[in-house]
């Protein structure tokens, strides 16, 4: 009844072509931003920023970069969290050898170094195709992380090769709580988000889903399959660098190399794959939960277990909430196979008719 | 959909107003960030296993310290960075009033918690691992590598091997073969200002995670002919190496491990290949030790042991978590005398306690723990206050101290930590305390 269409009139191009074309969307979004900027900042603790909002915002960033370059482009990657290192030593090394960086200017430096070492591994991809080509991307993962390990450089000579992030000053303001971090990382995930969203309906986002559902055909119709592809992994690549140097900078505050595991890869796929592939809001979804429903599980789990005056431990918490949390994603796939944003489409397009279905 | 969803959402409004639940005034509470599943859960199990037990030990046996009972609770972080940060967010707000060192066990999530605990003025224990430049007070107030670091060791292990050779090393080789991480490397930097002091050759051989297969560097060894071999394993490394060294024939007598190598499941699964290979140990294995033995009596005796598997008593990891839990028990006692007997100690005080520990082996003797682990004395601008360990071998069905108490080379390795500590409060924009002014 809320969410109906009934008397909104699109009477340009322009109206008929906005991102949100449904004014109930727009207004949600409005709402969702509003209380993200304005509204958690007043009432969330310290632990939600520094446990929960920030990681999700950071990893929801991976996941749509991931998502670009997987869901839109159809190039299956293996080597996100690889790509993230490389961001988070990028942004570290631009801000301790180049006097007065700007940290922000850091940031899109890590993005573009990010970006051109994922060309580069994006190479192969223009030969070899779906799981071959994830098995040359792994490669980018282990050869990225040794490479960190074995030049001393990269991590300022630090023995053990773990960097510690600077402090974050951006015109004199220092943002060195979580609440300033939070709001920070908000304000650049949802810019890049924005530009996401955009950058997926213009002509580049409809080449690279050309590229994804048939590249031969694609090729026929004039698309360039090489820049389409190595477009597709240097804007993917980009998103994952910003996303590992906020990780460095506005979430852990100190990390090593093999910090950014091939574990960590996996999880950023599981994201997106969860929350659905070739999908915007899907790589929120999926950020969210995959990472908040462990959490989630935690806590309640012991309440629960108190409840009923079952002798849990940490131990089997853990093990249950595992065990839930596997189960969860065999239902999701099972009954959703295109994953929560799918889910989330359904339910919108129910809504439109609802209560009067035909 | 809206009805599943009541509960879960109840749930999680009271888990929320569990969250903000502060401790009892007159408890000392310990937050935990343990960790019993995953890859290192056995290791975790024994450690903080023995850490607690020795908190109820102190519970039973002395009814708390001057009447303050220990209370604790535990975060499962599986040995995952994003997971410790999460637990120690969820655990700090319980620890405003009241609060012990935190021991996470792993050195990432240590990395991750030294700006944060800073802040939040909650100290944070590294024993055995962590930022070992924490060793500089004046940089790091709140950090406390505690005991020794890799430096040290590595030093310490250095003047072993001297003594060995009956006191000089000079034209000798030694060979250190170590994990290729951040872990691994952490002592090369020892390692090499050593040689350069004593005047020995030094080859590096790294060995890539897991670790599996070694061969290719045992033939190296072989080759290279070195007169010790300094192992810096860990995990399945440390069999392989002993298994490799044996295939080669290199005598496991001129091997000496670093305090990973040095526990039960690294030497058993190599078989008779691990006879007569030493490691190096900040605390003593083996339930002789009276105060492991009582815990044994007192504890499991009232069936309040944390333990499952109670054949991990005694073993190394479980003594070290009693180690840890005696230092930190100490520490509340020290701060007691100053802030006032019968009272828990905030993160504020408890950071005083730990700069100021004296524990001398008068004092180990009274609680039991004569040789556990070695003298310590902290100070602003030593935060390790030991530096020692102890080199013990394994016979084939346990291990054997074979030296006492040995104190690496603080005047070639302390200036190393400071050098390294200046580098980061520059970069972080750190004023250093004056030393010298604290009391």
């Amino acid at each position: 009844m809320l969410y109906r269409e009934a008397g909104q009139f699109k009477t340009s191009y322009a109206a008929d072509q906005q991102l949100f074309p449904i004014r109930q969307d727009r207004i949600g979004l409005v709402l969702l931003l509003a209380v993200a900027f304005f509204g958690i900042p007043l009432f969330a603790s310290e632990y939600w920023f520094s446990a929960i909002l920030i990681p999700f915002l950071i990893f929801a960033l991976a996941a749509l970069g991931l998502n670009i370059l997987t869901g839109y482009a159809g190039q299956l990657s293996l080597g996100t969290a690889a790509f993230m290192a490389v961001g988070a030593y990028a942004a570290y090394n631009f801000q301790l050898r180049v006097e007065g960086m700007p940290i922000l200017v850091s940031f899109i430096c890590a993005g573009l170094t990010a970006a051109g070492v994922g060309i580069l591994f994006g190479l192969p991809s223009l030969r070899i195709k779906g799981f071959y080509l994830a098995v040359a991307t792994l490669a980018a993962q282990f050869f990225i992380v040794w490479c960190l390990t074995k030049f001393p450089w990269l991590s300022n000579n630090s023995s053990s090769g773990v960097i510690s992030a600077h402090n974050i000053n951006i015109l004199g303001y220092a943002f060195d709580t979580p609440r300033d971090k939070y709001l920070l990382v908000l304000a650049i995930v949802a810019l890049m988000a924005l530009a996401a969203k955009n950058m997926v309906r213009s002509s580049t986002g409809r080449a690279w889903m050309a590229v994804r559902d048939m590249d031969v055909a694609a090729s026929v119709i004039g698309i360039r399959l090489m820049h389409t592809k190595l477009l597709a992994f240097a804007v993917s690549s980009f998103y994952c660098g910003v996303a590992g140097a906020l990780y460095a900078y506005c979430y852990l505050g100190s990390v090593e190399p093999d910090g950014f595991s091939l574990d960590m890869s996996f999880r950023i796929l599981f994201m997106v794959i969860v929350g659905g592939v070739g999908s915007i809001l899907g790589s929120f979804l999926g950020a969210g939960f995959i990472l908040l429903l462990p959490i989630f599980l935690d806590i309640t789990l012991p309440f629960v277990a108190d409840l009923f005056g079952l002798p849990f431990s940490s131990a089997t918490v853990s093990h249950i909430q595992i065990m839930v949390f596997g189960a969860l994603i065999m239902f999701f796939l099972i009954v959703e196979p295109h994953g929560l944003a799918r889910l989330w489409q359904i339910a919108k397009e129910k809504l439109r008719l609802w209560p009067f279905p035909h | 959909m809206i009805k599943n969803f009541k509960p879960a959402v109840a749930a999680a409004a009271v888990s929320l107003a569990m969250l903000s639940q502060t401790a009892a005034a007159a408890d000392q509470y310990f937050p935990i960030p343990s960790y019993r599943v995953g890859a290192y859960g056995a290791n975790g199990q024994a450690f903080y296993g023995g850490f607690i037990d020795y908190l109820n030990y102190v519970n039973l046996k002395e009814k708390g310290v001057n009447g303050v009972q220990m209370t604790w609770e535990e975060c499962e972080t599986e040995y995952n960075n994003a997971k410790g940060i999460e637990c120690y967010e969820r655990l700090k707000g319980k620890a405003k009033d009241s609060a012990g060192p935190i021991h996470t066990m792993s050195t990432g999530i240590s990395y991750a918690l030294i700006d944060k605990s800073a802040q939040d003025k909650l100290p944070l224990a590294m024993m055995g691992y962590g930022r070992t430049d924490a060793v500089d007070g004046s940089v790091f107030p709140y950090a406390f590598p505690l005991v020794t670091t890799y430096q040290m060791q590595a030093s310490a292990i250095v003047k072993f091997i001297k003594e060995k050779v009956g006191g000089n090393l000079a034209g000798k080789k030694i060979v250190y073969l170590y994990h290729d991480s951040a872990y691994g490397k952490e002592a090369i930097i020892a390692m090499e200002a050593e040689a350069s002091l004593n005047k020995f050759s030094l080859v590096q051989i790294p060995v890539a995670h897991p670790g599996n297969e070694q061969n290719a560097q045992w033939l190296r060894i072989r080759q290279e002919k070195p007169d010790y071999v300094v192992f810096w394993g860990w995990g399945v490394m440390n069999q392989t190496a002993l298994k490799s060294a044996q295939k080669v024939g290199f005598p496991r007598e001129k091997m000496i491990g670093s305090w990973w190598t040095g526990s039960e499941e690294d030497v058993i699964p190599a078989g008779d290949a691990a006879k007569g290979f030493m490691a190096a140990t900040w605390n003593v294995a083996g339930k002789q030790v009276p105060v492991i033995a009582d815990i044994e009596k007192v504890v499991y005796g009232a069936n309040k042991g944390n333990l499952q598997d109670k054949a991990k008593i005694g073993t190394v990891l479980y003594n070290r978590g009693v180690s840890a839990a005696v230092l930190s028990v100490e520490a509340i006692r020290k701060g007691q005398e100053k802030y006032g007997k019968g009272k828990a100690l905030n993160g504020e005080q408890m950071r005083w306690a730990l700069e100021n520990l004296n524990i001398t082996d008068a004092r180990l003797k009274q609680i039991g723990a004569t040789d556990l682990l070695p003298e310590i004395k902290t100070s602003c601008d030593n935060h390790e206050g030991s530096g020692k360990v102890k080199i013990q071998q394994w016979d084939g069905a346990k291990w054997v101290p074979v030296s006492g108490w040995i104190e690496g080379n603080k005047g070639l390795i302390h200036p190393l930590f400071q050098a390294s500590a200046k580098q980061y409060a520059k970069e972080k924009g750190i004023t250093p305390r004056d030393c010298s002014k604290e009391k």
